[in-house]
């Protein structure tokens, strides 16, 4: 049975293969992990939907694979038990039939496209290894473009499905052979320098690190990005988290870090300024109704950020659990397609790793992304004497197109506030 | 210009052909005093009377036949039926007769008269609330059958269909009414019927749809342009006629064609057009004509999840999107 690979998620068209838990050979129970997809930024096992024997692993690992590509074949028994029967059927013969027909048995219907019919065992068998590669087809357009322009489609480099060459292929191939000269001199080595070179390493690309490469890439070359920074006085917030540290600990059994303390403001900012939970269209700014924060997280494999799904329905004690949950599943790879998706803004505390000024990348589609820096204790004028005080950086970028310094401003603005009204009496349930 | 609802579009193009023309009247279950199941004929008793608002009886074959009779006789009626799904006593009365009229006399005799009807899913209203209907007048020559998708366009599309010589048949998608909102010229305009119009012009692949599914597609075409896929959106307007040349003109341009439509896919207009393209723009094709329409079920689903999966949203066709622009 050809496995492919299952719609996991809406909006999800592809999946990239991670590690092939089972190797050929091996004997698959139903439901047995089979194989890791990465989908979107999260890693996930795919159960066999059938129990027997792994034949052939089609797609490798680090293969982009599209929603319903096949990614394996596993033999199952009723294949066999099948092919049993078929010897057990005893031959029909034409005096039987007679005008009315019989109805064969064991046979595989038709199918949808008019395949099926009785399958011989080797056929099946040799379906992978022996088959020649199928013949080019080329569309009506591509076959009239072709034409009208005497082109060889030998010579055209297909990238619609498996090589097909498109209309748009022949298009950009007419207008390449129109332009002359420019072409060679390329910046940058060419593929041989590179391996040539043994003053150099090549480190493969892992799943994740494509992924998030892309998105990077996405960010970078789409959303045209400004950035501010605001210094915070969290004294207050400092003292309080002192306060309640045991007790939280004691009672919830779960260490209360500022992360909570720090979501609780955004999204309540968040809701004041609206135009910072936005996705940038063509035709207009479209608002999110729900706040959903994506935390970043250092992952062993990479960056991944769970998403907290309507985070100001939340109370300080609620988000500080919600995070424990996942940061714990995002550092063992268990977080689920739900709990990485609906992100409409992300928060990054990069003051975890020392840093004190960052200036972080909006995550594609969304339109604000914040940073809290490191907390550090500085002199600063407070009513006209010198006093020491917890500070802490926040540094904001966002997608201008969406909004000007103004409307920026009034958020960090509304975190700041909130963050620096935080003290003994801020509740946390 | 003033910005209207897609009921208000409908109720100022019926009260202007009203005051412009005499011989135009609306008949229908509790239009009068009640304004309408949807309010489209609020206030028209006050002001143009019980003689040309009139209340019917609970009887659908008879509203569309004395319609019939009223249309052959010289006057304008504008019918209504109350939702699309009571439409099918009609049929006699609309298909076998109304839709015969001017071929039957030899065109001695016309029948110039409306019938609106509220149609469409996704409001929860399940089996009997839900239906689409056009395909079913779309196969008679004869009729004229119109699914407006905006206020723009439901007005200047009624306006015509009052005034055409022929019966009409003119389906008003509920979810648009109050969801749709849009500019609406103050001066006066109409919109012929048998035109299509662009929403919104692309390179790689075209949608052809109308009604409802207008706006969704126009949300997925904004979803896919995000990743560098250009859609062309091809409001059909009016799905009998349709309009060829704007169908071959957006094909010939992308190569590409998606078909979407809320009513059940197979048979449907989808299927009509389909089979339009592949003869007549055949060598333009760069990949098979797709449909995305309604599934193989008899009746929209009581169950809000059932309904979710029945009904296409921009989701399903950013997904069909996706695939034909990889093909």
């Amino acid at each position: 049975m050809k496995i492919e690979l299952p719609q996991v998620g809406e909006s999800v068209t592809e999946g990239i293969i991670g590690r092939w838990l089972k190797n050929v050979g091996d004997k698959i129970e139903k439901y047995d992990p089979l194989v890791e997809v990465i989908t979107d930024k999260v890693n996930m096992e795919l159960p066999s939907p059938v129990r027997g024997v792994l034949r052939e692993i089609i797609a490798n690992e680090g293969e982009t694979v599209q929603m319903g590509g096949l990614i394996a074949d596993i033999e199952t028994n009723e294949n066999q038990e099948n092919t049993n029967h078929d010897k057990l059927e005893p031959d029909v013969t034409d005096q039987e039939i007679g005008t009315t027909g019989v109805l064969l048995k064991n046979t595989a219907p038709v199918g949808p496209t008019g395949s099926g019919g009785p399958i011989s065992r080797d056929e099946s068998l040799s379906n992978h290894d022996k088959s020649p590669p199928p013949k080019s087809r080329y569309s009506p357009a591509v076959l009239r473009l072709a034409e009208e322009n005497q082109i060889d489609l030998a010579q055209i480099v297909g990238t619609g499905i498996n090589g097909r060459i498109t209309r748009k292929n022949v298009i950009s191939f007419i207008e390449a052979n129109s332009t002359i000269g420019g072409r060679e001199d390329s910046t940058g080595p060419s593929d041989q320098d590179t391996q040539s070179r043994k003053d150099q390493e090549k480190i493969a690309l892992t799943p994740v690190r494509k992924m998030i490469a892309a998105n990077m890439s996405k960010s970078a070359a789409l959303i045209p990005q400004a950035w501010s920074e605001v210094a915070v006085d969290v004294t207050g917030m400092v003292s309080k988290r002192q306060d309640i540290k045991e007790s939280f600990m004691n009672k919830e059994g779960i260490n209360i870090t500022y992360l909570p303390f720090v979501i609780k403001a955004v999204a309540e900012s968040l809701k004041k300024n609206p135009l910072l939970n936005s996705t940038w269209s063509e035709e207009g700014i479209i608002l999110k109704k729900n706040i959903n924060i994506g935390i970043a997280v250092a992952a062993p494999d990479g960056l991944i950020v769970p998403v907290i799904h309507n985070a100001d329905f939340f109370s300080i004690a609620g988000l500080a659990e919600i995070m424990e949950t996942l940061i714990s599943k995002a550092k063992n790879g268990k977080l689920t397609l739900p709990e990485v998706q609906g992100g409409t803004f992300t928060l990054n505390n990069t003051g975890a790793l020392g840093s004190v000024s960052s200036r972080p990348l909006v995550n594609h589609p969304q339109a604000a992304i914040m940073t809290t820096e490191a907390i550090i204790k500085r002199p600063v004028i407070k009513e006209d004497a010198i006093a020491i005080r917890s500070m802490m950086n926040i540094c904001l970028s966002f997608d201008h197109r969406i909004m000007d310094g103004a409307e920026a401003s009034a958020f960090s603005m509304s975190v700041k506030k909130l963050l620096e009204n935080i003290g003994s009496e801020t509740l946390i349930y | 210009m003033a910005v209207i609802t897609v009921l208000e579009a409908i109720r100022e193009a019926m009260r202007e052909e009203m005051r412009n023309d005499d011989r135009v009247f609306i008949m229908g279950e509790d239009i009068g005093a009640r304004g309408g199941v949807f309010l489209a004929t609020e206030g028209f008793l006050s002001e143009f009377g019980e003689e040309r608002i009139i209340d019917t009886p609970l009887a659908e074959s008879s509203i569309a036949g004395i319609a019939l009779g009223a249309a052959m006789s010289g006057l304008r009626p504008i019918a209504e039926i109350e939702f699309a799904d009571f439409i099918w006593p009609t049929i006699n009365q609309i298909v076998g007769e109304a839709a015969k009229v001017r071929y039957g006399t030899e065109g001695k005799l016309n029948a110039p008269m409306v019938l609106r009807a509220p149609q469409g899913g996704g409001v929860r209203g399940a089996l009997y609330h839900s239906q689409s209907v056009e395909a079913i007048f779309a196969h008679t020559p004869g009729l004229k059958v119109v699914t407006p998708s905006t206020p723009y366009d439901a007005k200047g599309l009624l306006k015509s269909s009052i005034r055409d010589d022929d019966p009409v048949i003119f389906l008003e998608h509920k979810r648009t009414y109050r969801l749709v909102k849009g500019e609406v010229p103050d001066q006066e305009y109409t919109i012929p019927l048998g035109k299509a119009d662009v929403k919104k012009l692309g390179e790689d692949i075209s949608i052809i749809t109308y009604g409802l599914m207008v706006h969704h597609c126009l949300e997925a075409a904004q979803m896919a342009s995000l990743e560098n896929i250009s859609v062309e959106v091809l409001d059909l307007r009016t799905v009998r006629p349709l309009d060829m040349e704007s169908i071959i003109n957006t094909v010939k341009k992308t190569g590409k064609t998606l078909i979407v439509y809320e009513d059940n896919q197979a048979l449907g207009i989808g299927s009509e057009v389909s089979a339009l393209i592949s003869q007549h723009a055949f060598e333009y094709l760069d990949a098979p004509v797709i449909r995305l329409g309604g599934p193989e079920v008899p009746a929209m689903p009581f169950s809000p999840p059932l309904e979710n999966m029945f009904m296409i949203d921009a989701e399903k066709i950013s997904t069909a999107i996706k695939e034909l622009a990889e093909y």
